[in-house]
């Protein structure tokens, strides 16, 4: 069966409310309209206003409220419309759905899970197209997933909705139409595993979220000048399978991060700094970032120019193989 | 017994103040004055106990006794509690251990009692980022249809903040059974309420939010419990949410590490000195012949001896064991934390080897 990301997405909140009658799903135009990406479609019309509403326009409260349900022993599933209105729950989100757990010694998990359509890519005016990982990835008591492909966004989305703990999903926002060949419901790896799109022994590739598919592509490509280049997708920011990454470039010797949001201090200086820890003595050259420029998300008609490219990745692989 | 305030007309202006008859026996009543004095007792032992160097710091409830108990003996035993630092004697009037509720002002941890068997959320220093928490789990219960009640504590310096409104808006919106009392102490650290806004009373916010509002006298228990009560019945009840706004004052500095000379006069502070709830209280009670001598020196023993208790508790109580930062992170430790758990292990093992 074919399947675009956003129905999977969708697929996994049906089936998640099917099977556990504590989810509930909330936020801005999720009920009746769907979502404004249709990630929600049906769900309000199917299991009605008290398992699917909408709320005010207030991203502080939505989590906040979802911070009083799960204390209550629901498991809230809410969305922030756009990366750039998520910011108004930052509050909550790092003084308290991170640290609720810590700060009641283990007695109070949070079982939530806080949806964010992320990214750039789909020509969408100023803060709409944010890569925030890195503000949620740094805050302890904080699990960070951001899915690759449609397949995986079920599985991921199904994970952490069950998962004991408050899970920060980032929906790559330009990937939800990506299409696969998938069964759905599929069961995947668990949150914390990082996956191995493709082998090959050139050099690694880690991407995560909306470069996953670009690094797929680079990979592609690469054959035509004898590459064999391994794409790694890391699935979950936080907390870092770092084996697996260090898996990889123990073999290859070779490693190129990729991530949309700007390179100073992003996710990408975390992943070169503990491979270098980690396999500095299998290390045949630095790692190397293709990322984001370090400028605020430029307008639509030129954001092209910002967003990595395949080219731009097997630029930095011919890079990375001169040393 | 009678409680008095003053509604929120639908229109945003204060009705009258309106008396109401309070169905409280003599036993209750004593009860009342009881939590306020032992409250009272706790309070000062706390400031002492920070003066010693047994706790960090600690920001007192003095004055505002009444306001704190009189809001909390009105819940239920299944409702919620969502407190603010400054809630001590309000968290201990429903029941929580005192050396557990002074935890985080210890630095012992965060917090210090079981939220989920006391059904009182941490004491949060965040100005009004609980009170979304305590609409989320009004919600909840409401979409259980379970009859419970959410009470949360703000201040008029929370009031201001956009968490309090959104908190209030969403509660209204899903008629959520959590009820808002705002203690209005008149300073947010040094900032007086009329730099805090510009209208004359928070309980009028509830007219734009379409709930009821209330405003009474935060230093009158019975008034304060009887409007608390009533908005309670009301949300468990189903019609919804309450802003009620007490009116009280904050006798000592903001915590004890503030010097409350830089912004006020001992004047002012006297002024509400003579207004103080417990005495008030007191007064009436003896007036009706409720309380004689031998239940205050009752009151008395068991506020030494809960004294003595927090002092045996916190003085030189151990630092505790710093492995146990990594251990409540996530429900499952990672690998990372587990690394550097381990660290520290080895770094403490080798200094108590040298020791």
């Amino acid at each position: 069966m074919t399947v675009t990301m956003a129905a999977a997405l969708n697929t996994a909140l049906r089936d998640a409310m099917r099977d556990d009658d504590t989810v509930v799903v909330y936020g801005e135009d999720v009920g009746r309209l769907g979502g404004v990406f249709r990630i929600t479609d049906g769900l309000q019309q199917e299991w009605g206003t008290e398992r699917c509403f909408d709320t005010p326009v207030a991203e502080s409260g939505i989590v906040g409220t979802a911070i009083g349900m799960a204390l209550y022993g629901l498991r809230p599933v809410v969305e922030m419309q756009f990366d750039g209105f998520a910011y108004p729950a930052l509050d909550q989100v790092i003084s308290h759905v991170a640290k609720y757990r810590n700060r009641t010694r283990g007695t109070v998990g949070l079982p939530m899970v806080i949806r964010i359509p992320y990214g750039g890519g789909i020509g969408a005016v100023e803060h709409h197209s944010e890569s925030p990982e890195t503000y949620y990835a740094h805050t302890a008591g904080l699990t960070v997933v951001s899915p690759g492909t449609p397949g995986d966004a079920y599985a991921l989305l199904r994970s952490a909705i069950a998962f004991p703990d408050p899970v920060v999903f980032l929906e790559p926002k330009r990937r939800y139409w990506l299409k696969e060949d998938v069964e759905l419901p599929v069961d995947g790896e668990p949150i914390g595993r990082a996956l191995v799109r493709r082998t090959g022994t050139t050099a690694t590739l880690i991407a995560y979220g909306p470069m996953v598919s670009t690094a797929m592509e680079a990979a592609d490509t690469a054959t035509q000048d004898g590459w064999e280049l391994e794409v790694i997708d890391v699935r979950t920011l936080s907390p870092l399978d770092s084996d697996t990454l260090a898996t990889s470039v123990t073999k290859t010797g070779r490693a190129i991060v990729v991530h949309e949001g700007p390179r100073f201090a992003g996710y990408g200086a975390e992943i070169a700094a503990t491979l270098t820890e980690r396999v500095f003595g299998h290390l045949a050259a630095p790692v190397l970032r293709v990322t984001g420029f370090d400028v605020p998300y430029p307008p639509a008609k030129i954001e092209r120019h910002y967003l990595p490219t395949a080219d731009r990745i097997l630029d930095a692989v011919a890079h990375a193989l001169e040393y | 017994m009678t409680a008095v305030w003053r509604d929120v007309a639908p229109d945003g202006g204060l009705r009258e103040p309106c008396s109401y008859e309070l169905e409280l026996d003599p036993a209750q009543l004593r009860d009342l004055y009881r939590l306020m004095a032992l409250g009272r007792r706790v309070d000062r032992q706390a400031i002492n106990l920070t003066r010693q160097g047994a706790l960090g710091v600690y920001a007192s409830s003095l004055g505002q006794e009444a306001a704190q108990v009189g809001a909390t003996v009105a819940l239920e035993q299944d409702d919620w509690l969502f407190p603010t630092y400054r809630d001590t004697v309000g968290v201990f009037a429903r029941g929580v251990d005192i050396v557990e509720i002074l935890a985080l002002f210890q630095g012992s941890w965060h917090c210090g009692f079981d939220p989920l068997r006391c059904r009182v959320a941490p004491l949060t220093t965040p100005l009004a980022t609980h009170a979304p928490h305590a609409t989320g789990l009004a919600m909840a219960a409401r979409l259980r249809h379970d009859p419970i009640v959410a009470l949360t504590f703000l201040g008029d310096g929370a009031a201001s903040e956009g968490d309090s409104h959104e908190a209030m808006n969403m509660a209204a919106v899903f008629q959520a059974p959590v009820v808002f009392v705002v203690q209005n102490n008149h300073y947010a650290i040094s900032v007086p309420i009329d730099l805090q806004m510009h209208a004359s009373s928070i309980a009028l916010r509830a007219a734009g939010y379409g709930m009821p509002g209330v405003l009474v006298d935060g230093n009158d228990v019975l008034s304060v419990y009887g409007a608390t009560r009533a908005a309670i019945d009301r949300a468990r009840a189903g019609g919804g949410p309450t802003l009620i706004e007490a009116v009280t004052y904050r006798i000592e500095p903001h915590t004890t590490a503030d010097d409350d000379t830089r912004y006020r006069s001992a004047v002012e502070i006297d002024a509400w000195r003579a207004r103080d709830p417990l005495e008030r209280f007191l007064a009436l009670l003896r007036e009706s012949d409720m309380v004689d001598d031998a239940f205050l020196a009752t009151v008395d023993a068991e506020g030494e001896t809960i004294a003595a208790r927090m002092r045996d508790a916190l003085f030189g109580a151990p630092d505790g064991d710093p492995r146990e930062m990594f251990d409540h992170v996530y429900a499952a430790k990672t690998s990372q934390l587990q690394a550097q758990q381990t660290a520290l292990d080895r770094e403490l093992s080798a200094t108590e080897e040298t020791e």
